[in-house]
């Protein structure tokens, strides 16, 4: 079943999850997201989300009680089962407020290095499937070999994700120490709840998951490397995870060699879809992703760190 | 100060030579020079009638820690385009900013 087929169905659902008792009413729906990988819609306080169609059921089912059993760190689903709908799973949350995408220098850095060192803390659940980061990597590529590999800026993107070691691939599992991690962090998933004056919590468990803790550091991370994040927003965000105990970096070393392939990985991943993207709309590549490219390209010259650990 | 390979991560130790200061990796035998080292090291080997050696390229290096440290493959110093509020390319980077 494709997004559109499931919108209409999942607007129903939504608004009768919203209101259980009331025939009608007039609040109006808001649709969210609509992507191949998720289509979220709300209405009144209650968002529920269609995950992607090969979403395993039982890994979704594990997925969602890690939220659950961490309300001070994810939001908490409003009800603990994933539902079935049109052949898609469906989960349901509260609405909380979203970064503001018009004023990102206002972003909760701090408080998002926070919750990942709070998350990466955490015991993961027997069972728990691995962090889909490396698989989300390896997805972009896919979909830039398979539908711009052409593009003149696709050399050093695939130059440099030829040289990450397999386990950034999602060749082969990722190595220990592995932590409970999100897997998939960037500004669309903090959100504040309740709405107003509600605590930061991180949204969207659809990659969380078992594996290499400095993964969920690393888009900050490359967005710094790639010149486009400020120093002492990166510092701040870096700071407050060591503050608050995160394990995947050292406290008072360099971090870079722990986070060193994670950095190259969301590089690349982050340049492939550019790419992608780009030709599929027929325009040329932006200033930002230039410079995504060009970090790809310097990577070349530099080989990966080998260690995705450092010494304890 | 103790140092870490750049390179290997291994110590790196302390030599002296001819007056001038030199780490050298215990792990891969590199050799980290601070700034300046090289020229005194030309200057002595011109005074001992040998060919000079050219100027050094100013290579970035690892800073031995803090969190302005950057990976080598990381932007130019400086360079960093972008983030600044309200830059032209906020945009952009707003945009990548918010999406997987």
């Amino acid at each position: 079943m494709t997004t559109t087929d499931v919108l209409p169905a999942l607007r129903a659902t939504v608004r009768g999850a919203a209101h259980p008792q009331a025939a009608r009413c007039s609040h109006p729906d808001a649709v969210l997201a609509e992507r191949e990988d998720g289509t979220v819609v709300r209405h009144a306080d209650t968002v529920a989300k269609a995950h992607a169609p090969d979403t395993d059921p039982a890994h979704l089912a594990l997925r969602l009680a890690v939220a659950t059993a961490h309300p001070d760190i994810l939001l908490a689903p409003l009800r603990p089962d994933p539902a079935a709908l049109h052949g898609r799973l469906i989960t349901f949350w509260p609405y909380g407020t979203p970064v503001d995408p018009e004023a990102p220098e206002d972003a909760p850095w701090e408080e998002a290095a926070t919750l990942l060192a709070r998350l990466h803390r955490r015991r993961p659940h027997p069972g728990l499937p691995p962090m889909r980061g490396p698989v989300k990597a390896a997805r972009a590529v896919a979909r830039l070999t398979g539908t711009a590999v052409d593009h003149p800026a696709a050399p050093p993107v695939l130059g440099a994700w030829r040289a990450l070691p397999a386990w950034a691939r999602a060749e082969v599992p990722m190595s220990a120490p592995t932590a409970l991690c999100h897997g998939d962090l960037h500004l669309g998933q903090l959100v504040r709840h309740p709405v107003s004056g509600g605590a930061w919590r991180l949204i969207d468990v659809d990659d969380l998951g078992v594996g290499v803790p400095a993964w969920d550091l690393a888009r900050p991370a490359a967005w710094y490397a790639c010149g486009l994040l400020p120093p002492d927003v990166w510092a701040c965000f870096l700071d407050a995870y060591q503050r608050a105990g995160g394990p995947a970096v050292p406290a008072d070393a360099d971090p870079w060699p722990v986070l060193d392939v994670s950095a190259r990985a969301l590089t690349v991943q982050t340049a492939a879809l550019a790419i992608a993207k780009a030709t599929a709309a027929d325009r040329p590549l932006d200033d930002v992703e230039g410079a995504v490219i060009d970090a790809c390209d310097r990577m070349s010259t530099v080989p990966p760190e080998l260690a995705s650990d450092f010494p304890k | 100060m103790h140092m870490q390979c750049p390179k290997c991560h291994a110590s790196m130790h302390t030599y002296n030579r001819n007056g001038v200061q030199i780490e050298q990796c215990s792990g891969c035998r590199g050799i980290f020079l601070d700034y300046g080292e090289l020229e005194a090291l030309t200057r002595l080997e011109s005074q001992w009638g040998g060919p000079a050696v050219p100027p050094p390229p100013a290579a970035p290096q690892y800073p031995a820690g803090g969190h302005h440290s950057a990976p080598a493959w990381g932007a130019p110093h400086g360079g960093h385009h972008g983030g600044h509020h309200g830059g032209h390319h906020n945009r952009g980077f707003g945009h990548m900013l918010f999406s997987s």
